[in-house]
């Protein structure tokens, strides 16, 4: 791809590249030296500000820790919960009675149109008035149950797509045999589509570990994000340096994800045994009619 | 049965939601081309700085970089952007946070169109002796361009349904209309819905017309 688009530099072309890059790196010293200035300006270099993560381990196990296990926590439990829907519906929205593919596909529409923030929202205040879910628990039943209803609408998508990507011959083999359409579905399709779907599922993780922030900010919810107030309160104002260590945290997590998912997608791919339908890991994103989140 | 919405400004909120959208779209477009520009370059540091934005981007969450434009830009590093009042700032600031984070997926977007392009239009391109620069900029985008309207289409909802997270700095749009609504009346079910259909008339429409004339403008091969 690379070499595609440009001839292997000559002499010439060398040199320019040199000047082009050399430019490059005088802008960008320029703006990393106006920012570090800055920074240095606030005093948010100081390493007093900077000391705590690295010498004072109740930072982690105070704030950084527990924040980061109910992350963990409300994405496990989403997507443990959204997976099984997600089948449901997505099957559900494959079936040959209108009955039941019409009202598959509303629902899925419907919750993929609207942005998570507001389903956390309404959830949040739908368990305060009809519910007696203690007040300690409400931000975590809300970040869930908003993401399952976004997320599992997603997943439905995903599983209908890894349905649709294997070759007819198996359907029509299954058939041919005398299987039913049930029989068909459970014992031919979904366990052949579940390996070509894996990399979409991992990367939809992804989201749903991004997605969790939302209740730091908005409902309480008390993990990563929502540690760093408590901690530039505790370890004095250091803002930009608990920002620096969280997004870290979060950069590691999903990028450990990501390369997971396209590493499955390869290995799938090259993989001899299936049928050879493999739903790429950005498959989430590129499958979908009206709503798309990444 | 909807006198509960006399006193709250909808259509503004609502307005602030397309604003936010519409700017922020724009933004991460032209930025989101350069930085795929520099991902297939030439120049080694700069495809190095693409993927490296792109990655990091990509991985953290869009709540972290809104609330940091916020707490660390403006409280912290007391940026304003050009703006005095309250709102404004935190306006511009979403506005900003939006378009960092929107532009590494416009990026990805328009990556893998350029990979649609077949291989022959860059080869034919540079036979005839066009610099890498005309290739991208006569050849090669345009196609890309017109192959990618799809999944742009995906990212522009995306944004549009991102946009709410600028509540979380206070930014007066209509997800932050509902959290004030839901919790001060006692139709929660209505107004939820109220909202809900407000983002289905902006999601679906826009993503109906613009499939279209993706199916439209898309090169067949």
């Amino acid at each position: 791809m690379t070499s595609v688009l440009f001839d292997t530099p000559g002499p010439r072309a060398k040199r320019r590249n040199l000047l082009y890059t050399l430019l490059f790196v005088v802008v960008f010293a320029a703006v990393a030296w106006w920012v570090f200035k800055a920074l240095d300006d606030k005093n948010q270099l100081d390493w007093v500000k900077w000391k705590p993560f690295f010498t004072d381990s109740r930072a982690w196990s105070t704030y950084i820790w527990p924040g980061l296990e109910n992350t963990l926590k409300a994405a496990a439990f989403a997507m443990v919960i959204a997976l099984p829907l997600g089948a449901f519906f997505g099957i559900a929205r494959l079936s040959d009675h209108l009955s039941v593919r019409l009202p598959s596909s509303v629902v899925i529409e419907f919750f993929r149109a609207i942005p998570v923030l507001l389903l956390m929202l309404f959830a949040n205040e739908a368990y305060a008035k009809f519910t007696n879910v203690s007040t300690e628990d409400r931000p975590l039943y809300a970040v869930v149950t908003g993401l399952v209803l976004y997320n599992a609408s997603v997943l439905a998508e995903v599983v209908r797509a890894g349905i649709l990507a294997l070759p007819k011959g198996q359907s029509e083999a299954a058939y041919a045999i005398g299987l039913r359409k049930g029989q068909t579905m459970r014992s031919i399709l979904l366990p052949q589509s579940v390996t070509a779907m894996l990399p979409a599922i991992v990367s939809q993780l992804v989201v749903i570990v991004k997605d969790t922030a939302l209740g730091g900010a908005m409902l309480t919810f008390s993990e990563l994000l929502a540690s760093v107030r408590p901690l530039s309160a505790a370890y004095g104002a250091n803002t930009i340096a608990c920002f620096t260590i969280v997004a870290c945290i979060f950069v590691a997590i999903n990028f450990a994800l990501t390369t997971f998912a396209s590493w499955l997608e390869k290995r799938l791919r090259r993989a001899k045994k299936s049928t050879g339908a493999v739903l790429p890991a950005a498959a989430v994103a590129g499958s979908q009619s009206a709503g798309a989140e990444f | 049965m909807f006198d509960f919405l006399e006193g709250y400004d909808l259509l503004g909120a609502f307005w602030v939601t397309v604003k936010l959208t519409a700017l922020s779209a724009v933004g991460s477009l032209i930025w989101g081309t350069l930085l795929a520009g520099m991902r297939v370059g030439p120049v080694p540091v700069m495809r190095g700085f693409g993927t490296a934005y792109v990655n990091i981007v990509r991985n953290i969450p869009l709540t972290i970089i809104i609330v940091f434009t916020s707490l660390g830009l403006n409280q912290t590093m007391n940026i304003t952007l050009g703006a005095t009042d309250f709102s404004a700032i935190n306006f511009r600031l979403a506005v900003l946070g939006l378009t960092a984070y929107t532009s590494a997926f416009v990026c990805e977007a328009l990556r893998s169109g350029i990979n649609t392009v077949p291989l022959g239009q860059a080869e034919a391109a540079r036979a005839i002796g066009l610099s890498f620069t005309q290739t991208l900029r006569l050849v090669i985008l345009p196609q890309a361009f017109r192959s990618v309207v799809g999944p742009l289409t995906n990212v522009l909802i995306a944004l549009t349904k991102n946009t709410t997270v600028a509540s979380a700095i206070g930014v007066a749009e209509a997800a932050y209309l509902m959290k004030g609504m839901i919790e001060n009346e006692a139709q929660l079910l209505l107004i939820s819905a109220v909202f809900a259909f407000g983002f289905i008339v902006l999601t679906l429409p826009t993503g109906l017309i613009l499939n279209w004339v993706g199916k439209k403008l898309a090169v067949k091969r």
